[in-house]
């Protein structure tokens, strides 16, 4: 098992203008990007969203190959998805019947449409994730729900717990890869037998591992309170977010986007 | 001379054990550290010289005796931004003192904390990270660097408070050897160049003799103090704390015991060649 590969929220570093865009912009545009994939309703309107998506892969020169393989860990929920609709959904036209199950025309359609926006969805946010650093990301949400500071959400906790905890993700599985080895060498066997057995044979590997976690936890924390860490308040930041004529013009376009397709749905498109 | 910048007075300190026992860890210590000097805490495990450094910036609060930074008590709780700014301190493993995940975010980290304007801390983070020598790396993710190369960053993000004394706590203790030569200069550089207090924990005799002032603890009592070369010519002293000496000094000690005329204060290499060069001459 080769621990390394895991990517979790892998980023492409590039200067396409969508990684120079302001955090704050990319994510109120994939959320406004989201719902306008939920007004839609009619092929017209699924096409036009297909096509921004399109050219935002374009304008993010991530290759396509990666979003694909994003898409790859969903293909079963896609399947399901799709099979549930077809089966369930009522309609006028019948395609085909067969013992208790029925298909449909408008279950196809239902199907159809169901399994785009999914993939629609993730593909946008994998380009959110793709264009964006871990650290970037995390400021760009503690400032987008700083408003919430004064109904007592805990933000700057939040996106601190946020952080550290990506920080952390490459020195946990380094020490997972060296407690799998020292296992190993006295003759842990991970890989054979069936999954329950592969189950217990992961206890003596969790248990250092939550053991050291909780230990460097300790000394994090004495570390931070030795840089004078007192909490949010009064805090200053290195890197300043700002928002420039790019991040202006994406919000204003990604509004209309979101009230073309509403208005597309109203003539029933 | 001028006050000094952390002063202990009788110094006690017992961790309160879940049984009712409290093993003392520090009983009774005096020590004055001079503003500017370079002084090595010496001490076998379990000597409570990491503890004594925890004092110093108020980690740890005494449980007996007062502890003063530059004249101010620890246990003060208003004033403990103002300590911790004062005296900054790195530990043994870099890995858990680093915060973020890009060199200059880390570094940048403490003087965020201090709420110091933006401008102001991009100069102190380059400045931080030129004085230990990692400005080329200043966008590099830390878990990609080496030991050494990630305790100067850990170095860096103490510096860029701005500190006037700096508690290393076994700062290489895991690293390889050219990772702690390379931090030893470091704190050296820091020393000599800027000025700033060194208080540095070892127990590497080695690191020990690069000091201006050497304290050598042991049961929670300070049981030597002064210039390497003194502290170093009392090599039964300090076998019978469980320490070793340096390897010059331990041969000098070996022909002296043996009957030869040689001086025990031959700390470097250069130093113990000449001396023995003299005895050959004789």
């Amino acid at each position: 098992m080769a621990l390394k590969d895991i990517t979790l929220g892998q980023f492409f570093p590039g200067s396409s203008p969508l990684h120079r865009m302001d955090p704050r912009t990319k994510l109120i545009g994939i959320t406004l990007y989201i719902v306008a994939l939920f007004l839609a309703v009619s092929f017209v309107s699924y096409g036009a969203m297909f096509l921004v998506l399109a050219l935002l892969i374009r304008i993010s020169r991530i290759p396509l190959k990666s979003i694909v393989r994003g898409l790859k860990p969903v293909v079963f929920i896609l399947i399901f998805t799709a099979l549930l609709n077809i089966l369930y959904t009522p309609g006028e036209h019948v395609l085909a019947k067969f013992w208790i199950l029925t298909i449909t025309l408008e279950g196809v359609r239902t199907a159809f449409f169901m399994v785009v926006r999914i993939m629609m969805l993730i593909s946008a946010t994998f380009l959110l994730t793709y264009t964006t650093s871990p650290i970037l990301l995390t400021d760009g949400i503690e400032s987008l729900l700083s408003p919430l500071k004064k109904l007592h959400v805990p933000v700057h906790e939040l996106a601190m717990m946020m952080s550290i905890a990506l920080r952390f993700i490459p020195t946990l599985i380094e020490e997972t890869d060296k407690i799998m080895c020292a296992q190993r060498a006295r003759g842990a066997d991970f890989e054979t037998g069936s999954l329950i057995r592969r189950a217990k044979a992961l206890i003596p590997l969790l248990v250092p591992l939550f053991i050291s976690a909780f230990r460097r936890a300790d000394e994090l924390a004495v570390a931070m309170e030795c840089r004078c860490y007192h909490g949010g308040e009064g805090r200053t930041r290195l890197r300043q977010l700002k928002y420039h004529r790019l991040d202006r013009l994406t919000i204003a376009l990604a509004i209309a986007m979101c009230a073309a397709i509403w208005t597309l749905g109203r003539f029933g498109l | 001379m001028s006050d000094p910048i952390i002063k202990t007075e009788d110094l006690r300190f017992s961790y309160t054990a879940a049984d009712g026992e409290s093993p003392v860890v520090l009983n009774g210590v005096d020590l004055k550290i001079e503003k500017g000097s370079f002084v090595a805490v010496l001490g076998h495990n379990g000597s409570g010289k990491s503890t004594l450094a925890k004092h110093m910036n108020a980690i740890l609060l005494p449980s007996g005796g007062k502890v003063y930074v530059n004249g101010v008590d620890t246990a003060d709780e208003a004033k403990l931004l103002d300590i911790r700014r004062t005296v900054g301190m790195v530990f043994q493993n870099p890995d858990n003192q680093i915060v973020a995940n890009v060199v200059e975010e880390d570094v940048a980290f403490a003087p965020e904390n201090l709420g110091v304007p933006p401008e102001e801390i991009r100069r102190r983070v380059d400045d931080a990270l030129k004085a230990v020598g990692m400005y080329e790396f200043r966008e590099h993710a830390p878990h990609l660097l080496s030991g050494g190369q990630k305790q100067r960053i850990a170095i860096a993000g103490v510096i860029a408070m701005e500190p006037e004394c700096i508690v290393l706590d076994e700062p290489t203790a895991m690293l390889d050897p050219i990772g702690r030569w390379d931090v030893m200069r470091t704190i050296k550089q820091l020393n000599r160049e800027k000025g700033v207090t060194v208080v540095i924990i070892t127990h590497h005799m080695d690191e020990a003799a690069q000091a201006d002032r050497l304290v050598v603890m042991a049961k929670g009592r300070v049981v030597a103090d002064g210039t390497p070369k003194e502290v170093f010519q009392d090599v039964e002293g300090l076998r019978a704390v469980g320490l070793t000496v340096p390897d010059t000094i331990e041969l000098l000690w070996q022909l002296r015991q043996a009957g030869l005329d040689v001086p025990l204060d031959a700390l470097s290499d250069e130093e113990c060649a000449q001396a023995l060069k003299q005895l050959l001459d004789k």
